[in-house]
């Protein structure tokens, strides 16, 4: 019992890394039909860009949630910024183009992005200062649940609902769903499509980007090639939620922690993958629209 | 002075030119019929205006400036309105989150998005009754009415409207044109593609048939009805009147 909440713990936590760059994966599907496999990558450029800031406070003496908070915002802001530039420089000029076009510019811009990243920080592992996190926590029927799992999850939480109002309840979060449904008759409520397109990358990118920096506090170790695994999983976690469906993605990416913790656990960490990926594919078998998609609905 | 003047528009789907050139103009208050078979280019009329279809060349000016280059998003906040063929509501919003996209412009003043949706409600009462409704679970009718309440919240100075009647039972096509007609008594203009030639050529004031790219004729719309051409072809003249 107490081995099996340890695992869910450990899944729920990372399951909320997975979730957050799902989200970003399912609002790009949502509303301009690619799948940006460049995603993954916004995730490594902000465990980046993040472990950077960390460094700098350090040198200057800064208190640790100043360090940390800094980092989480610098992150968020400069991959937000990044996604922004890659739509408008990679994807926009391709929009009208076939949909073959514009997933292969993706996977260019993923391979830029890895490549530029071991340009700039090397091929091997940075870390993030491992005692900069309290290591204190409570048990919890058996279980040792540490400070820092809680805080990145309810952080994790607190990001997706933000996420959640600005597209339930504000006029440019309707605006994405009205135009992720109907692009032509979206421009003729006066929306700017390609304005909106670019809030969506803008969001899209920071999610990842606060992901990132969770991970590499939470796991210390970041590489330039972390971000492709990950965007395997978040996709998986995308897909199996019903891409296009952001409470799916969120419900998707936490699943897809636990089945991950408990396969690593009951079975082998060398198998985690397999698994995962075994339900990729079985989702997209038996029920390709996921667990809360709708009806595809084929448009002209 | 005309609200929308249409001067030698070409637009192409790929090679194919589907406008070969076409000129035409709608002045303010009027209601002008664009008649034509499947396929003339009437839609692509609608859309080359509205920005949603680039043209390769030609001129539009609306209310004094040229918009044969704007992007969509820039014209409806000129005044133009555009209701699609085949209504495009978003089906997955309700019926209210329907007419406030149609205030997305005005999103800035919440309050006169109110305002104008109350009014929307005001002229179409049966919208009222499912304002929290999904929209894809409306009747053909009330989405039509809702397609032109979403366009009547920016207040245009001229609605296009693309086959308003298609689909519907003969007593709403009786209802859609009423509200036509009332819309025009506001003082907005109306350019009107339909299929219903009869109806539409006894709404409007004046009329244009296009084939093929083409306009083969235009005309005061009571003239246009009394045409022996027309009739054969979209009145479903009777051959001995024709001949």
């Amino acid at each position: 019992m107490s081995v099996f909440v340890q695992y869910l713990v450990n899944g729920l936590t990372i399951g909320s890394f997975y979730a957050l760059v799902a989200l970003g994966y399912t609002m790009i599907y949502g509303i301009i039909r690619l799948i940006n496999f460049a995603h993954g990558d916004l995730f490594m450029v902000g465990a980046f860009a993040g472990w950077l800031v960390v460094a700098a406070g350090a040198g200057m003496h800064l208190p640790v949630a100043m360090q940390l908070l800094l980092a989480l915002l610098v992150a968020m802001v400069v991959v937000g910024l990044l996604a922004m530039g890659m739509e408008r420089v990679a994807y926009q000029p391709l929009l009208k183009s076939s949909r073959l076009a514009i997933l292969i510019t993706a996977l260019g811009v993923s391979l830029a992005l890895e490549n530029g990243a071991m340009i700039a920080f090397g091929a091997g592992f940075d870390t993030y200062p491992a005692n900069i996190l309290p290591l204190s926590g409570f048990h919890l029927f058996g279980a040792q649940v540490g400070y820092v799992q809680v805080a990145m999850f309810g952080l994790a939480i607190l990001l997706m609902a933000g996420l959640y109002l600005f597209v339930q309840f504000t006029p440019v979060g309707t605006a994405m769903r009205a135009l992720s449904f109907d692009q032509d008759a979206a421009r003729l409520m006066g929306i700017n499509v390609e304005g909106v397109v670019l809030i969506t990358f803008l969001l899209g990118g920071s999610l990842a980007a606060a992901s990132g920096v969770m991970m590499g506090l939470y796991y210390t170790q970041i590489n330039f090639m972390m971000g492709f695994l990950m965007g395997l999983r978040a996709f998986t976690a995308a897909v199996l939620g019903g891409i296009g469906n952001i409470p799916g993605a969120m419900v998707g990416g936490l699943l897809i922690g636990v089945l991950q913790s408990l396969s690593a656990g009951y079975i082998s960490s060398q198998w985690q993958d397999v698994i995962v990926f075994a339900v990729l594919i079985l989702v997209l078998v038996f029920k390709p629209t996921g667990l809360f998609g709708e009806r595809v609905v084929e448009r002209m | 002075m005309a609200l929308l003047e249409v001067r030698d528009l070409h637009t192409f789907y790929g090679s194919i030119e589907a406008l070969k050139g076409i000129s035409f103009q709608v002045d303010e208050g009027e209601i002008v019929a664009l008649l034509g078979s499947n396929g003339a280019g009437k839609t692509t009329t609608l859309r080359s205006i509205s920005g949603l279809e680039r043209p390769r060349s030609g001129l539009v000016r609306f209310a004094g400036q040229e918009i044969q280059r704007m992007p969509a998003h820039r014209i409806v906040q000129l005044g133009l309105g555009h209701v699609p063929e085949g209504r495009r509501i978003f089906v997955n919003l309700t019926v209210e989150e329907n007419l406030s996209l149609g205030g997305y412009l005005l999103r800035r003043t919440p309050h006169e998005v109110h305002l104008r949706r109350d009014e929307v409600f005001e002229r179409l009462p049966r919208l009222l009754e499912r304002r929290h409704q999904l929209a894809g679970t409306l009747s053909g009718g009330e989405q039509q009415m809702l397609a032109i309440g979403r366009a009547l919240i920016t207040r245009p100075k001229l609605l296009a409207l693309d086959e308003p009647s298609m689909g519907l039972a003969p007593i709403l096509v009786h209802a859609i044109f009423q509200t036509i007609a009332e819309i025009r008594k506001g003082g907005t203009a109306i350019l009107l593609v339909e299929q219903n030639a009869r109806q539409a050529l006894r709404l409007a004031d004046r009329g244009y048939v296009l084939e093929t790219g083409s306009i083969v004729l235009q005309d005061e719309a009571k003239a246009l009805a009394e045409n022996r051409r027309v009739q054969a072809a979209y009145l479903g003249g009777e051959p001995e009147v024709a001949l």
